[in-house]
């Protein structure tokens, strides 16, 4: 079985103008919607308590609203379904940092006449471990990048690495903006999503700029585009097949994982494919786009080869002691 | 071409290493290491806590000012004006030539700067000795909270230190809310134990005296533990601390009421017998956190070091105050920061959530492989099989937990292994299509994959270890098994099915059906 005929070579680089702009066009929307509406930041990061119930039948929301509504220090508590109709997670942005009287204990006591219920989880962040939480993310984040463009760069060349890591902030802003737009809750986890993204993009994208290096390399082609529109079309199959063996396993974690991986594998589902698209329609665009010359980098390839030949004749005439 | 080549022999020992080392964990089996449930999977609590460090230091000054003042009293030194103002000691002589003597006291002591002017002395902590103070602090509240935890009985509890001030407590297990909460309790107990002087002298004005103006005696007023009402008024200086509690067990008195019975050290002992002895008919009042117990009056000189603490305990409490006694004070209180407490039905909620899941995408992923690249698909399900034991092996080699987040990545690392066998198939196909033998395709597909796979498997491993720098639980936890994934598909994924076909060489030669082995004509 075959998805696409590996000979068969696609104008990508002909067409690299709309795709630029449809990716800019979602680029900005995204920056618009983190900016106007934000993240909806969990209490992993902003702090606060969440209370996760489950009544033995269909759960009283109503009631359970009503309860709180009464006592000052819940008036301000989100009460939502989660994932069944048993169970119910209330939300509250205040914490207590006094071990001996928990909150855990009050709401039994509280919501004692609502009906028979479980309390299956209660999480209370302080507001010092979340702005540290968030942080570290912050931190992790730009150390990737910067440890990424090392890399890339010394490995490829710098416009390689610049092209992926704008691919890269390409992906992730785009993640992020669906993450607002559905306004899903941004917590531990789907920091640990956005990080995957991160490899899983880079990953797509080092593949077909290997492909790229490997092109300008070995064929004598001279037209960077035409190498571009070669190696993306014959990483096509890899690319798209990776990608869909990977969606798989993401949908079934989105359809059977149960509530609490919901946002994790949302995350990971809009990130592939935006990662895919951008491997295969943009990173290569910004390489183009960004002037990088094939002369130069085999002059300068020829000119490292030269050296290390150099280098060999000198070593060899020393060993020989004819200096 | 010999059919065990060594690509085939390292798999091979890698399937048996990845089988044999994850039945303990598949199995449950009681021998052997298993991976552990982290806490969201299995159930329990987990909390972090600050350590307010500025008290430790506040109650060593305290210290240091008793001693100052026992060591004045038993070399016949006149002092005044003893007192505590914030972080600092100060105090007045008499005597100009006995300063030499103070001074020399308190430099055995350690870690002080001492001023003198004129009479006056003002002692307090150096910087260094703060710093020392405060880390000594936390990690006296480690073992502290630990024996207490042992001592309660729970399952593996673990408490360890992170960062500066930080205690991170995990306990697995904890079944219901009554456990959780005697376990929060027993943790956040301070057990400090002062024995103080009631101050007879301006006893009977402590219901119209300020906090300040108690100050200015150096006294501080403190409340009766069951009646908010009775206020004490008591010497700020403690004669005795809860560092001199050797031992602390319950009791019972007359009325059968429980109590507590606690021993001084040696030092603690002479002390008490000192005091005692000199302040018959005056009170003495048994001071627990803060709160007075009991203030009986002095009959006699009390030797031996014991003493005991009555005042309306119940018998569960009685016993948690006795084991926090026996385990040491914690030197500052703690702040709950973070707590994270899971149910063990969602704990098991969530397994069974993620095990669909993993098991759905697995199928899955490889039903497509098959369909889409025949016997090279077979190949690389092997390897992708082979992996999956390998990073349940490794993980439980290291002893990792195994949390919701790790499961994810185990699932991802399912999607995203049969990458390295993807591109070296296409590469193979492709170098089919162009004319190469068999042999010859698989030989240069191999080496042309390589670089691809290195530098794209390098970078997403960069990635991980700086999630697990930066990460903290459930994140570590994820980075750790991305990174096992990623280290056993390069050894499966590459080395091993590359051994497969080495070893089917002169079968695929033979046979030449290049769409029977990789799915295109």
């Amino acid at each position: 079985m075959e998805i696409f005929k590996t000979d068969r070579i696609y104008n990508f680089m002909g067409r690299r103008l709309p795709f630029l702009g449809l990716s800019s066009i979602l680029f900005i929307a995204s920056i618009v919607i983190l900016f106007t509406k934000g993240l909806n930041f969990g209490i992993d990061f902003a702090g606060g308590t969440i209370i996760q119930v489950k009544y033995e039948k269909q759960a009283p929301i109503s009631d359970i609203r009503t309860v709180l509504k009464t006592k000052p220090e819940y008036a301000n508590a989100i009460i939502s379904e989660f994932g069944s109709k048993e169970e119910v997670v209330i939300r509250l942005s205040g914490t207590s940092s006094d071990l001996s009287t928990d909150i855990s204990d009050k709401i039994h006591n509280v919501l004692a006449s609502t009906g028979n219920f479980e309390v299956r989880r209660v999480d209370i962040v302080g507001p010092k471990v979340g702005g540290e939480l968030r942080e570290k993310g912050v931190m992790a984040l730009g150390l990737a990048i910067i440890i990424i463009l090392i890399y890339v760069s010394f490995r490829f060349e710098w416009r390689f690495a610049i092209a992926s890591i704008l691919a890269l902030i390409h992906d992730i802003t785009i993640a992020m903006g669906a993450l607002s737009l559905f306004s899903i809750e941004v917590n531990l986890d789907i920091l640990a999503a956005i990080l995957t993204l991160l490899g899983y993009s880079l990953n797509d994208t080092i593949i077909v700029f290997d492909r790229i290096r490997e092109g300008i390399q070995t064929s004598k082609e001279t037209l960077l585009d035409t190498i571009v529109n070669e190696s993306v079309s014959k990483t096509l199959s890899r690319t798209t097949l990776t990608s869909l063996t990977t969606f798989f396993v993401v949908v079934t974690l989105f359809a059977f994982g149960g509530e609490i991986i919901h946002g994790f594998a949302f995350t990971l589902l809009v990130g592939i494919i935006v990662g895919t698209y951008s491997s295969i329609f943009i990173a290569a665009s910004f390489l183009v786009q960004l002037k990088f010359s094939i002369t130069d980098f085999r002059s300068k390839e020829a000119e490292k080869l030269k050296r290390q030949k150099e280098k060999e004749k000198i070593r060899a005439m020393y060993e020989k002691g004819t200096v | 071409m010999k059919i065990l080549n060594y690509r085939l022999i390292i798999f091979i020992l890698s399937i048996i290493f990845g089988v044999v080392f994850s039945i303990p964990s598949f199995m449950q089996t009681n021998s052997g290491k298993k991976i552990s449930l982290g806490l969201d999977l299995q159930g329990g609590l987990h909390m972090l806590l600050g350590v307010q460090t500025d008290e430790a230091v506040t109650s060593k000054i305290k210290t240091i000012a008793t001693s100052i003042k026992y060591f004045a009293e038993d070399e016949d030194l006149l002092i005044e004006d003893l007192s505590i103002n914030g972080d600092s000691i100060t105090f007045t002589i008499l005597d100009k030539d006995e300063a030499p003597k103070i001074e020399t006291m308190l430099e055995k002591i350690g870690g002080l700067e001492v001023g003198l002017d004129e009479l006056t002395f003002n002692v307090s902590l150096t910087d260094d000795e703060i710093v020392r103070t405060k880390d000594l602090s936390v990690a006296q509240a480690v073992e502290t909270i630990r024996n207490r935890l042992d001592q309660f009985g729970l399952a593996e509890p673990t408490v360890i230190r992170q960062g500066e001030t930080d205690i991170v407590v995990q306990l697995p297990g904890i079944r219901s809310q009554e456990d959780e909460k005697a376990a929060r309790e027993l943790i956040s107990k301070p057990a400090n134990l002062e024995l103080m002087a009631v101050d007879e002298e301006r006893a009977d004005q402590v219901y119209t005296m300020s906090d300040a103006q108690a100050a200015s005696y150096g006294d501080i007023i403190l409340e009766d533990v069951k009646n908010p009402n009775t206020l004490y008024l008591v010497k700020e200086i403690p004669i005795l601390n809860g560092e001199q509690v050797i031992d602390a067990k319950v009791a019972f008195d007359q009325s059968n009421q429980p109590i507590i019975n606690f021993t001084l050290n040696s030092s603690g002992a002479r002390i008490f017998g000192d005091f005692t002895a000199k302040s018959i008919g005056k009170r003495l009042a048994v001071v627990l956190d803060g709160k007075v117990y009991s203030a009986p009056s002095i009959r006699e000189r009390i030797g031996g070091g014991s003493g005991q603490i009555s005042g309306g305990f119940t018998m569960i409490e009685a016993g948690n105050v006795a084991i926090a006694l026996r385990s040491g004070a914690l030197p500052a209180s703690v702040k709950l920061l973070e707590k994270r407490s899971v149910g063990p039905s969602l704990g098991a909620d969530s397994i069974q959530a993620s095990m669909v899941a993993l098991i759905l995408g697995f199928v899955l992923v490889v039903v497509f492989m098959i369909v889409y690249y025949k016997t090279a698909g077979i190949i690389a399900n092997i390897a992708l099989i082979t992996n999956i034991f390998i990073i349940v092996s490794v993980m439980a080699m290291f002893g990792a937990t195994l949390t919701l987040p790790g499961m994810a990545g185990i699932v991802l690392t399912v999607g995203m292994a049969v990458d390295a066998n993807v591109i070296i198939t296409e590469r193979i196909r492709e170098l089919l299509r162009q004319g190469l033998s068999i042999q010859k395709a698989i030989e240069d597909g191999y080496s042309n994959a390589m670089r691809a796979i290195l530098d794209a498997n390098i970078t997403t491993l960069l990635v991980a270890v700086i999630l697990y720098a930066y990460g903290t639980g459930p994140i570590k936890g994820f980075a750790i098994t991305i990174s096992i994934g990623i280290l056993a598909s390069m050894l499966t994924a590459i080395l091993g099915t590359h051994g497969i076909y080495e070893a089917l060489m002169p079968k695929i030669s033979k046979d030449k059906n290049i769409k029977k082995w990789f799915g295109v004509s």
